[in-house]
């Protein structure tokens, strides 16, 4: 059985993973709500403006994009809530790993609800 | 450090109790930790709401435009609603990087540097987000009627 390398914290499973994709996704939907900020700034500029930045959200490419940032604002959301009740529950910790499972089920619920009429929206959609 | 008569009047009494040694930083990590966590479930009610209202109902992604957010920012309630979003999301997200900067950027200045960024892009953000919100006209006079909102023309 292979065991982890001397000197490490990381503790690998389900604990060390669901952290480094709370942290990756943070980081994601941080950036993206940089960006976000500034093209509905555009609304200041000109309704031609803010149209033509909006239009390059209503491609394909972008479509998928998007997919992918609900994807992680999904995932950081549920487990946030996990987070809490590790932290808040008197048995969140015992019951940790079971929790993500719970997390990731309700991620795929929630996709299986968001993504079909997402991506009818984003392939048939348009004016 | 000397070791005069000095330091040797400092020692504590041998009965004085052990006391731990007393910060002087404050609360200020521990408020943070707070505030990511009530943020969070506020976050999430905000945000949800925000991703169906603009990507789930009618034609989703593709209803959105300058009259859209004109008819949507009209309203106070969504005036509101998007003000805190704003406010909540860019002070966690913030507090969320800061905790990442300082986990892996080990050389003071390569910290404070990524610190300093970060602090720039939050006051910019908020500043016109805050301002935008407030000063948005959903019926500029010199703009064509076809791309605003219904009710600027009634």
């Amino acid at each position: 059985m292979p065991t982890a390398p001397a000197g490490t914290l990381y503790r690998g499973r389900e604990g060390m993973w669901s952290w480094v994709a709370h942290r990756v996704t943070g980081v994601l939907i941080f950036f993206f709500l940089l960006v976000h900020v500034l093209d509905t700034a555009l609304v200041r500029v000109s309704p031609e403006a803010y149209n033509a930045a909006i239009g390059t959200y209503q491609t394909p490419i972008m479509g998928l994009g998007e997919a992918g940032l609900v994807a992680a604002i999904v995932f950081h959301a549920f487990n946030g809530i996990r987070i809490l009740l590790v932290d808040f529950w008197a048995k969140g910790p015992k019951y940790q790993k079971t929790m993500l499972w719970v997390v990731v089920g309700l991620f795929v619920v929630t996709m299986a609800g968001f993504l079909p009429r997402h991506l009818i929206n984003v392939f048939t959609g348009g004016h | 450090m000397a070791h005069g008569t000095a330091a040797v009047a400092k020692l504590d009494s041998p009965r004085s109790p052990y006391a731990r040694r007393k910060t002087t930083r404050g609360n200020y990590e521990l408020y943070s930790w707070v505030f990511m966590r009530a943020s969070g479930v506020v976050l999430l009610v905000l945000i949800f709401g925000h991703l169906f209202v603009n990507l789930m109902v009618g034609e989703g992604v593709h209803a959105i435009d300058f009259a859209f957010v004109g008819g949507k920012w009209s309203n106070p309630m969504w005036q509101v609603w998007d003000l805190l979003m704003l406010w909540l999301a860019m002070i966690h997200g913030t507090n969320g990087v800061r905790t990442i900067i300082n986990d892996y950027a080990t050389r003071d200045l390569t910290r404070g540097i990524l610190k300093g960024l970060l602090l720039l892009a939050f006051t910019v953000v908020v500043v016109l987000g805050t301002l935008v919100i407030f000063t948005f006209d959903a019926c500029p006079a010199d703009a064509p009627a076809e791309l605003l909102a219904s009710f600027c023309t009634a």
